[in-house]
């Protein structure tokens, strides 16, 4: 059901764990099953060096956590702003129609990271 | 790379043993006669068939022409509650409870949707239904009650001798759905105050697609399908023969080794329920004695059930679960709801059923397996980082 690249992902995920230094966390829970996801971000001059996350969920959302870490580490925040769930799961060679929401986990996990990391911008 | 294979699925569904298959094989190319035809070729078909169903009667403690075969559980059901609903002059009160399968809850819907109104009696922690609260959902019009004898993700297993006794005591039909319990548990039809029993045959070792179903003579129903007067006109249609030749045999052996497989099924049942809690923050759904021989259902706190199967699976460890992200649908399974268990709990729920076949081995197999899965799986958590 899931193709050899959420399988691997899921094996295998990059960047699991926590940031104790983060400088934004981005945190979803998935309306549509009760997953959860936490994303950790290290951000120098508008780049996203280091990315770390914690999921809670099926093998889909992991996956999709781990690919997403990849796809946005060593970018701008707002080339990571434009990454859709749709990227995530295309990337992870398409994900079964039931599972799509899953990659939404991630995706969201991100733009509220992304929140956090602009609302302390302004108030810092 | 993985070669192990330890099968822990068998609620699912299970193999179909060799000797059974050995003997259905001449009903597909030598004994391909009709039972319904004169000939000589035909006459020795039914005969067989009906060897097959003095088998499965001689399993229930039925008789011959109380035993109906069908093409298996889900039909089996349809045919009793529809029927017996089909029957009616009017819409009625129907009772069943929460934790049925889909082939009896959905079957209870679309009757609501018909006219007939439905009640699903809740259950206890376990899974139980309280025959004092049957009693008190009775009404008036209630023409049929339907409790499962085991529910097939917990293994709990229903008191239905009392509940029986209850609808029995009012003259009102009682179907239970055994699916899950024969060919595991010894049953008797006059024991347990039924009218109708479901069963599958592809549950205990025989082939998929064919069941039976039990009603209790001088009961009469309509049926779902009309056509030629197979199975008394209740299931018209030409016999699955190769299917009921398998039944019977399998049924027979099955009932056979009731006492010896049990004993065995529930001390690796148990041995596995032991190693997992050991793991810790692992809890066990369903009750701890009322209980099918072979079933182990548990929640791994702060982990989802599929990927807890997904890795499982790499392992070449089968088994399934009721959480919403493996199941078609997204909600956790209504048994874990009915239940009471909140969503992060059925989240992390398997289910391990044993079978025929499953061995020591394979317990310290899965529990080898098992806790490093589950330790990489919460390693990952935001529950169990936040707990
Ligand atoms: C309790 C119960 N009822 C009914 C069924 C359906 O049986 P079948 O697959 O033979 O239609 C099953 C099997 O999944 C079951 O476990
Ligand atoms: S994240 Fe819940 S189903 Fe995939």
């Amino acid at each position: 059901m899931y193709s050899e690249k959420v399988m691997d992902h899921f094996t295998n995920p990059r960047n699991v764990g926590e940031l104790p230094d983060a400088d934004a966390i981005g945190e979803t829970g998935s309306f549509k099953c009760g997953d959860t996801m936490k994303l950790y971000l290290k951000v120098k001059n508008d780049r996203i060096e280091d990315i770390k996350f914690q999921t809670f969920g099926c093998g889909a959302a992991i996956a999709s956590s781990s690919m997403l870490t990849e796809m946005v580490k060593g970018r701008t925040i707002d080339e990571a702003a434009r990454v859709t769930n749709h990227d995530v799961a295309d990337k992870l060679g398409g994900l079964p129609p039931l599972k799509l929401h899953c990659s939404n986990l991630a995706a969201d996990a991100l733009q509220n990271a992304i929140v956090d990391y602009k609302s302390k911008q302004h108030s810092g | 790379m993985q070669s192990r294979l330890v099968y822990m699925d068998h609620g699912a569904t299970t193999p179909v043993r060799k000797e059974v298959f050995d003997y259905m094989a001449p009903y597909f190319q030598e004994q391909y006669g009709n039972p319904s035809s004169l000939h000589a070729p035909g006459r020795e078909v039914r005969q067989a068939v009906e060897e097959s169903r003095e088998k499965t009667a001689s399993a229930l403690g039925a008789k011959e022409d109380e035993i109906y075969f069908t093409a298996g559980g889900t039909e089996s059901n349809n045919i009793a509650l529809r029927g017996a609903a089909k029957k009616r002059a009017k819409p009625g009160h129907i009772i069943t409870s929460s934790v049925e399968h889909h082939a009896v809850l959905d079957v209870c819907k679309e009757l609501e949707n018909e006219g007939h109104r439905v009640t699903y009696l809740p259950v206890d922690q376990y899974g139980r239904v309280d025959p004092e609260s049957l009693k008190e959902a009775i009404e008036d019009d209630t023409f049929m009650i339907s409790i499962m004898a085991a529910n097939n993700e917990i293994g709990t297993l229903q008191p239905v001798r009392e509940l029986g006794a209850v609808a029995r005591d009012k003259g009102i039909l009682f179907h239970t759905d055994a699916v899950q319990v024969v060919g595991q548990l010894p049953v008797n039809v006059a024991d347990l105050n039924v009218d109708f029993l479901s069963l599958s045959a592809h549950k205990f070792n025989g082939p998929k697609g064919i069941g039976a179903l039990y009603m209790r003579k001088g009961i009469k129903i309509d049926p779902l399908y009309r056509g030629g007067s197979q199975e008394r006109k209740l299931r018209p249609g030409t016999e699955n023969v190769p299917g009921i030749i398998g039944l019977g045999k399998a049924i027979e052996l099955a009932v056979s080794e009731i006492p010896e497989k049990k004993k065995k099924l529930e001390h690796l049942r148990d041995r596995l329920i032991k190693g997992l809690l050991d793991i810790g923050e692992v809890y066990l759904n369903g009750h701890h004695k009322e209980r099918l021989p072979g079933n182990v259902n548990v929640s791994f706190q702060y982990i989802e059930g599929e990927s807890v199967l997904l890795s499982l699976d790499m392992e070449g460890i089968a088994a399934s679960s009721g959480s919403a992200c493996s199941s078609g649908s997204l909600e956790p399974s209504h048994v874990l709801s009915a239940i009471g268990l909140d969503h992060s709990m059925a989240h992390g729920s398997v289910r391990f059923s044993l079978g025929y076949g499953n061995t020591e081995e394979d317990i310290d197999y899965v529990l080898e397996k098992a806790s490093p899965i589950v330790e990489r799986l919460r390693s990952m958590s935001p529950t169990y980082h936040a707990r």
